[in-house]
C-alpha cells in the first residue's frame, strides 16, 4: 500500500498534449463504416417499399407515383435494416450524424423530372403493350369460338 | 437505540448514472434497511413483439441497453437461432465473441471511471474513460456504431472484421494493456482508494449464492459462476477461467472487474488467433420460428436470461429479458444494511447498476 501512486502520471500528463480535439475547429474524422445517417440515391429507387416494411421504428414512407422517399430523421435509429433489405442497393448508411434542428420534421427526397418522365413513359408503354396483348388474346378467342360454331 | 428516520435516495442523485430510488431507514447515520423501487424509465420493449416481426426485434433487443448492447442482441439472436435449429457459421461465432469482449472491456472501463468519480478521484475517472475511448473507436471502426453495433441478425452477423482491422485491434489491445497497468497501480494499490473500498459493503459467499447474485458481483464474493463457460458463441473453444475473489467487499469487486478487462484482452487475442477464414457470415433462415427457448448469456454485469416463445407467425408470442441488475438488487439491499450513510453512493455503484436494462 502506498500513497500518491498516481502523482507521476498526473505530472507526466502536464507535459502531454490533450487527448481531446478542439471539435468545431478541428473537423472530426469518421471511420469508413460509421453509421451516421441513411442516405438514398433517389433516382435508383423503384419505390417497392421494402425499406418501409423493414424499418423497426416506422420512420420511412414511400410514394411510388410521385417518386418520393420520406424519412423522419428523428425517428430513425440508423440500424441499417433498410439498407440490408433494399433490392436495388440504393440506400446506404453514411458517416455524419444528424445535425440539430429547431423543429422536428421529415426529409423528403424527390426523383428528378427526367427520371420521372422516363418512368412514366415506360409505364405507359408497358400498359399499351399489355392492352395490345389483351386485345390480341380476345381476338384469338373470338376466332376460336367462331371456328367451333362452324 | 437512536432515532429512526427515512431518507429517500435517488432517482436523481449526482453519483447515480441512472434512476433508481431507494428508501433508506437510518438510525444514527447507519442504514438499518434499504427498500428499492424501480420503474421510472419503463419503455415496454418486451411488448413490442406484438408489433415488430422477429427480424426487427433483433434491432430492438439490442437497444435495451446502451452499454451491453451487443450482448443483448446476441442473446436474443441465439435464442431465436436455437428455435430455428440453424448452425451459425464459425467465423460469425468468433466475430460475435470479439465484439462481445470489446463490449465487456468498455463497460468495465466505464464502471472503473464511475467508481473513481464515486469516491472523488476525478483525475482517475478521466484517465479510465480516456482508455475506454480507444475501445469505443475499435467498435466504431468495425461495426459502424460507437455503442450500438447493429451487426447481429438471426443466423449470424452482417459485417466482417477485415484482416487489417484485426491488426489494428491487436495493436490497440497492446496499448490498452499498457495503460491499464498504470491505472491498476492506482486502483488496486493506492492508499486513498483502498481506504474507500476495503471492507465496505461485504457480501459473503452464502449470501451471494442465496440471494441469486450474478456476474462480477457474485464472483467477487467467491461464487464461481460465469455463463461464458456454457460455451455459447466461440467461448467453448477458448481457454479462460472465471476470475474469483473471496473477500466480497467493494475492493474485491474492483479487483474482479479490473482483472476481467485483462481477461477480455486475452480472449480477443485468442479469438483473433483462432478465427477461421470463411466467407459465409450468416446462415439464411426460412419461414417463421415455432417453439420456445431459454438463453443465458454473460453480460458485463452478469447473467442475462432471454426467454423467447414463438408460435409460427412473424410476431413472437412472448419475449422476456431478465437482466443482471435485476438479479443483483436483492444483494444490493442486503449489502446496504449496517453501512454508513456516506458510503451509500459508492456502494450502489459497486454492483454496476444498469437501470435501463432492468426496466426495459
Amino acid at each position: 500500500m502506498s500513497i500518491m501512486k498516481f502523482a507521476p502520471e498526473a505530472l507526466k500528463n502536464l507535459f502531454k498534449p490533450p487527448v481531446t480535439t478542439k471539435y468545431p475547429f478541428v473537423p472530426f474524422e469518421y471511420p469508413e463504416r460509421a453509421r451516421g445517417h441513411i442516405d438514398i440515391e433517389i433516382d435508383q429507387c423503384i419505390g417497392c417499399g421494402m425499406c418501409v416494411r423493414a424499418c423497426p421504428s416506422s420512420a420511412l414512407s414511400v410514394n411510388k407515383n410521385e417518386g418520393t422517399w420520406t424519412i423522419n430523421r428523428f425517428d430513425c435509429i440508423v440500424c441499417g435494416y433498410c439498407v440490408e433489405k433494399c433490392p436495388k442497393k440504393c440506400l446506404s448508411a453514411v458517416p455524419g450524424y444528424q445535425e440539430p434542428e429547431g423543429e422536428k420534421g421529415e426529409a423528403t427526397y424527390q426523383k428528378s423530372p427526367e427520371v420521372l418522365a422516363e418512368e412514366k413513359r415506360k409505364r405507359e408503354e408497358a400498359a399499351k403493350k399489355a392492352a395490345e396483348l389483351k386485345a390480341q388474346k380476345a381476338n384469338e378467342q373470338l376466332a376460336n369460338e367462331g371456328n367451333k360454331a362452324k | 437505540m437512536g432515532k429512526r428516520s427515512i431518507i429517500p435516495y435517488g432517482p436523481q442523485h449526482p453519483v447515480l448514472p441512472e434512476p433508481i430510488h431507494i428508501d433508506l431507514v437510518i438510525e444514527d447515520e447507519r442504514v438499518i434497511e434499504a427498500i428499492p423501487s424501480v420503474g421510472f424509465i419503463h419503455r415496454g420493449l418486451e411488448s413490442l413483439v406484438d408489433k415488430r416481426d422477429f427480424n426487427q426485434m433483433a434491432y430492438v433487443a439490442e437497444r435495451t441497453c446502451g452499454i451491453c448492447s451487443f450482448q443483448h442482441g446476441m442473446g436474443y439472436c441465439e435464442a431465436v437461432e436455437h428455435i430455428f435449429g440453424v448452425d451459425v457459421p464459425d467465423r460469425a461465432r468468433y466475430l460475435r465473441t470479439i465484439w462481445a469482449e470489446l463490449g465487456r472491456m468498455h463497460s468495465h472501463l466505464l464502471w472503473l471511471g464511475l467508481l473513481a468519480d464515486g469516491f472523488g478521484f476525478e483525475n482517475l475517472f478521466y484517465q479510465a474513460w480516456r482508455v475506454r475511448e480507444k475501445v469505443l473507436d475499435m467498435q466504431e471502426m468495425t461495426s459502424g456504431g460507437r455503442l450500438i453495433f447493429s451487426v447481429n441478425v438471426i443466423g449470424g452477423v452482417i459485417k466482417d472484421i477485415t484482416d487489417e482491422q484485426m491488426q489494428i485491434i491487436l495493436k490497440t489491445m497492446d496499448e490498452v494493456e499498457e495503460e491499464l497497468k498504470v491505472l491498476q497501480k492506482t486502483f488496486l494499490e493506492d492508499y486513498s482508494v483502498q481506504s474507500r473500498l476495503h471492507g465496505i459493503g461485504i457480501i459473503t459467499k452464502e449470501q451471494a449464492h442465496d440471494l441469486g447474485c450474478a456476474g462480477p458481483f457474485a464472483r467477487a464474493s467467491g461464487v464461481k459462476v460465469d455463463m461464458r463457460k456454457r460455451g455459447y458463441a466461440a467461448y467453448g473453444e477458448l481457454d479462460f477461467e472465471p476470475i474469483v475473489s473471496n473477500a466480497g467487499d467493494s475492493y474485491a469487486r474492483c479487483y474482479c472487474r479490473m482483472m476481467e478487462i485483462y481477461q477480455s484482452i486475452d480472449l480477443i487475442r485468442q479469438a483473433i488467433g483462432k478465427i477461421p477464414k470463411d466467407n459465409t457470415l450468416a446462415t439464411p433462415v426460412k419461414g417463421n420460428p415455432d417453439g420456445e427457448y431459454f438463453m443465458r448469456v454473460e453480460q458485463p454485469r452478469g447473467e442475462a436470461v432471454y426467454y423467447v416463445k414463438a408460435n409460427g407467425t412473424p410476431n413472437l408470442e412472448r419475449m422476456r429479458i431478465r437482466t443482471p441488475t435485476f438479479a443483483n438488487l436483492p444483494g444490493l439491499c442486503e449489502m446496504l444494511k449496517n453501512t454508513e450513510l456516506s458510503d451509500i453512493g459508492l456502494l450502489v455503484l459497486t454492483i454496476d447498476p444498469c437501470i435501463s436494462c432492468t426496466e426495459r
